[in-house]
């Protein structure tokens, strides 16, 4: 069930003794203590012997309560929150608690008890925490029952604190780890109630991650650093114009270079190179003679690309997202119209560990350790690629370097089974190398914006028109959730109304349609998704509006925001922040932006400069109201991360095509925001309660037009085009 | 055939010439602390310490490396005690999904090493690693604490 015990370790030689803050034992015991007791790694609470109270929750009989957590951690935190959930209505020790990790199979086999375990979204815990507060309720009442039968006492009149289950009344008491092993077979009552949430204890704390200790040693294996006896390393190429075919290879030029195991075709568009080291597979693969079939869109680049997603600018037919009145009649009698065009590139997700994933396939049965956002899925590619029946295979859950919705697709999981499925009983480590990886992404969609506002003579927005052009990922990615308004998730944060994301801003005649535009090149879902472009088209046009009305952009907004209170209020709470009411320091300008997605409210104050065309970004502060918080700190740390991914979005971000193909293939053409230009970053979490958001990724999307409204009212200029590096700021 | 220190002990390894030392590091020695992450020492993922300076490990040879060159990994740093990076990490929860945090340790190790009186700036300028998922608020406030407790245990 867990993936460790299947995982192989790491067997070469040379690797140094386990540090011994590592052990769990050993930092217990204050051979070295960080004032935290730390969970053992993930490795060494697997294969438990001790039966489970539930499908949550382990006991052992020293009191470690290990949480098994079905949702994928791959830096988000998630692992830690969803613990804490379970944790909560558990009341169990805090300290004592360990992890355990579900592999896809082990949670068919069982009926899907874990449910869902497709990590994205910003959907971890708010898609989760009433069947985990409840699974952590229903375990409490299992070991209270048991330990009430022993008593001979009901168990209403037990109670429980921190694990330990007392009767007052005859002022008896056990443990959860003494009573655990009497608890097997009893079922939960039908009746157990969740905490009310102003009784919560951990839920809310900001405990530190479970899972860090072997993060920092080098000792968490991740997907790319398994290693197993007789293991080879391939590495695939694909066509680079996405699309075109595999039309040969010359496979002797490379076959008798040292290491050199097999060179194959894995399927139509994708060659492999196989042998016993990344190096020598790389160094073959380079060599390689390869003739590609490009097909139709070997022409293909950034400028055609740019004029058909210009035409649905104003193309007369386009699917409807958000309408009231009417606002194209209001525009056409309008006294006052502005205008305004703006455009989003295309975007890797470069996540700092590249895709890979291991396979071994027999005849009999083919196993898969893989880092995925999306097991299930994963698993079934497996089974697709293997040939074999679904029973015959299993896929183990590998740790992730970074994914950012990379992993959500699993066509590098058909590629690695293909390629090992060639060498039957030979475990095979598909690497990509970073230039693949930069080639063969699942791009953030390149989307353009058309923009018509009309101002009455008092700055009031009579109407508004907001055409937008270009690619959808569900028409790619998952045609089946098309609608007939297109693809629903093109209009993240714009819609009018629901729960996951609707716009802020009442209008009287509005009108936001879409007009589909697919180039070749593949999209997927990029950390934030289609909220990230419309939060800057959006943002950016009320901010150009606001202008022309000749009004304070946070004052202008407050008009349009009476009937948005959560939206207007983490706007308030950000502008506080940064001081919105006091002039910044001369020299110094700021702007704001808010949008609601993935359920979540957020907002965004930036303090900047411009000096000779160079900005500086000097202080950002955020606020959020996601519901509710799980663990303060680790929102902090989302919420800062979202910063970075968004502001190097804004400044470096650009995939271009040239001849077909992406023309960034590594860091030194798709730069992303170091430390050197990180801004003070100040978090305001303020959880209204009654509803569940997201916080991996709403936040990224106010980032970029709070900068840009700054540099507006720095420099007196519109960036309308992203990314900021290809602007020049010097002002004229 | 390679002869290379790591960690203290002495190697032969039998690899090409232009094989980077991060790839011996991960394959043939088996420390797969040390990260892939571009290839063309832009990122830091892939970051040691030779003779005690932080240094790319992706885009380096064996054949530039020397048997008398100290390599230390990030499986050698604290290998008796956690190194005080090490501990500071753990204590702010820096790591977020944790790929990048052992070039980014090591690379702050080595700068404390030179000066533990360090400043903003200088910190800023100096640690280039390249982190997606957004932890430079906390590197930047791990080095500067990992900084004033190695100047106070100097004294």
């Amino acid at each position: 069930m867990t993936m460790k015990h299947a995982a192989p370790v790491n067997t070469a030689a040379g690797r140094v003794t386990r540090r011994n803050f590592l052990g769990g034992a050993a930092a217990a015991a204050g051979a070295f203590t960080f004032g935290f007791s730390f969970p053992l790694p993930q490795n060494a609470v697997a294969q438990t012997a001790t039966p489970e109270v539930n499908a949550w929750v382990v006991i052992q009989p020293d009191d470690t309560v290990i949480i098994r957590i079905a949702r994928i951690e791959m830096g988000q935190g998630a692992l830690t929150g969803l613990a804490q959930l379970v944790a909560e209505d558990l009341d169990c020790d805090w300290s004592k608690v360990r992890y355990e990790l579900i592999d896809p199979g082990a949670n068919k086999a069982r009926a899907m008890v874990w449910k869902s375990q497709q990590t994205g979204g910003s959907r971890s815990i708010r898609g989760s925490h009433d069947y985990l507060r409840l699974g952590g309720a229903q375990a409490r009442a299992i070991l209270v029952t048991a330990a009430a039968r022993q008593w001979g006492v009901q168990p209403d009149t037990c109670s429980v604190t921190k694990g330990v289950i007392r009767h007052a009344a005859s002022g008896r008491s056990t443990t959860y780890g003494a009573i655990a092993a009497a608890a097997t077979g009893i079922a939960p009552p039908a009746d157990v109630k969740l905490k009310d949430p102003m009784d919560w204890t951990i839920v809310g704390q900001p405990v530190k991650r479970i899972d860090t200790l072997d993060k920092l040693d080098g000792s968490l294996v991740y997907g790319m650093d398994i290693s197993m006896p007789g293991m080879l390393v391939a590495i695939p190429k694909a066509c680079p114009v996405h699309g075109g075919k595999l039309k040969s290879f010359d496979a002797a030029a490379v076959s008798s270079m040292r290491g050199v195991k097999l060179v194959l075709k894995v399927d139509d568009e994708t060659v492999a190179v196989v042998a016993d080291t990344f190096w020598r597979a790389k160094s073959a693969l380079d060599a390689l003679p390869i003739v590609w079939d490009e097909g139709e869109n070997a022409e293909v680049s950034s400028e055609t690309i740019a004029a058909t997603l210009r035409e649905g600018l104003s193309a007369p037919e386009a699917f409807v997202g958000n309408r009231a009145g009417d606002a194209k009649a209001v525009l056409a009698g309008a006294r006052r119209v502005l205008e305004a065009d703006y455009g989003f590139p295309f975007q890797n997700h470069a996540p700092m560990e590249v895709l890979s994933a291991t396979v071994r396939w027999t005849p009999e049965r083919c196993e898969a350790w893989v880092p995925t956002q999306a097991p299930d899925t994963a698993l079934t590619a497996v089974v697709a690629a293997a040939g074999l029946p679904a029973q015959s295979c299993d896929l183990h859950i590998m740790r992730i370097g970074g994914s950012f919705g990379r992993r959500l697709s699993t066509e590098y999981v058909q590629i690695a089974t293909r390629i090992a499925k060639a060498l039957p009983g030979t475990p095979v480590k598909m690497m990509w190398t970073r230039e693949e990886d930069m080639l063969q992404g699942r791009f953030h969609p390149v989307t353009q914006a058309r923009f018509r506002g009309a101002l009455d003579a008092q700055g009031n927005i009579e109407a508004l028109h907001m055409r937008l052009s270009g690619q959808s990922i569900l028409s790619y990615a998952l045609p089946n959730l098309m609608t007939a308004n297109g693809d629903p998730i093109v209009y993240q944060g714009l819609l009018a109304d629901g729960p996951e994301g609707h716009l802020g801003y009442t209008i009287p005649n509005l009108l936001i349609d879409y007009a589909m535009r697919n180039p070749h090149i593949r999209p997927g879902f990029w950390r934030g998704v289609n909220l990230n472009q419309n939060a800057v088209y959006m943002e950016c046009f009320i901010d150009e509006l606001a202008a022309a009305a000749g009004q304070d952009p946070l004052a202008f907004r407050r008009r349009l925001m009476r009937n948005h209170p959560k939206h207007l209020a983490v706007l308030e709470a950000a502008a506080k922040g940064i001081g919105w009411d006091t002039p910044p320091a001369p020299g110094r300008a700021r702007g704001i932006a808010q949008i609601m997605g993935f359920g979540s409210y957020v907002a965004a104050a930036a303090e900047v400069s411009v000096t000779n065309g160079q900005l500086k970004m000097h202080r950002i502060v955020a606020a959020t109201d996601p519901g509710h918080v799980v663990n303060p700190q680790q929102v902090d740390a989302q919420v800062a991360g979202s910063f970075v991914y968004g502001l190097s979005a804004m400044i470096y971000g650009e995939c271009t095509v040239k001849d077909g193909r992406i023309e960034q293939e590594n860091f030194d053409t798709y730069n992303v925001l170091r430390l050197d230009e990180m801004p003070e970053v100040e978090v305001i979490s303020m959880p209204s309660g009654g509803f569940w958001g997201g916080v991996g990724e709403p936040t990224i999307a106010v980032a970029a037009p709070a900068v840009l409204n700054a540099v507006f009212a720095a420099t007196g200029k519109r960036v309308r085009q992203l990314p900021l590096k290809n602007v020049d700021l010097n002002v004229s | 055939m390679a002869k290379l220190n790591v960690n203290g002990n002495l190697l032969e390894i039998d690899v090409e010439d232009d094989t980077p030392l991060l790839w011996v590091i991960r394959e043939h020695v088996g420390l797969t602390g040390t990260k892939y992450g571009c290839g063309v020492a832009q990122c830091g993922a892939c970051t040691v310490h030779l003779d005690g300076v932080a240094t790319r490990s992706c885009a380096l040879p064996v054949s530039a490396i020397t048997p008398e060159q100290k390599i230390l990994t990030i499986e050698g740093l604290g290998a008796q005690t956690p190194h005080p990076v090490q501990q500071v990490w753990a204590e702010l929860d820096v790591a977020q999904c944790g790929y990048c945090q052992v070039g980014m340790i090591m690379a702050a190790a080595s700068l404390l090493a030179q000066n533990t009186h360090t400043s903003d700036a200088d910190i800023r300028s100096e640690i280039t690693n390249i982190c997606r998922c957004g932890t430079y608020t906390r590197v930047l406030a791990g080095v500067k604490l990992a900084a004033e407790r190695m100047a106070a245990n100097r004294g």
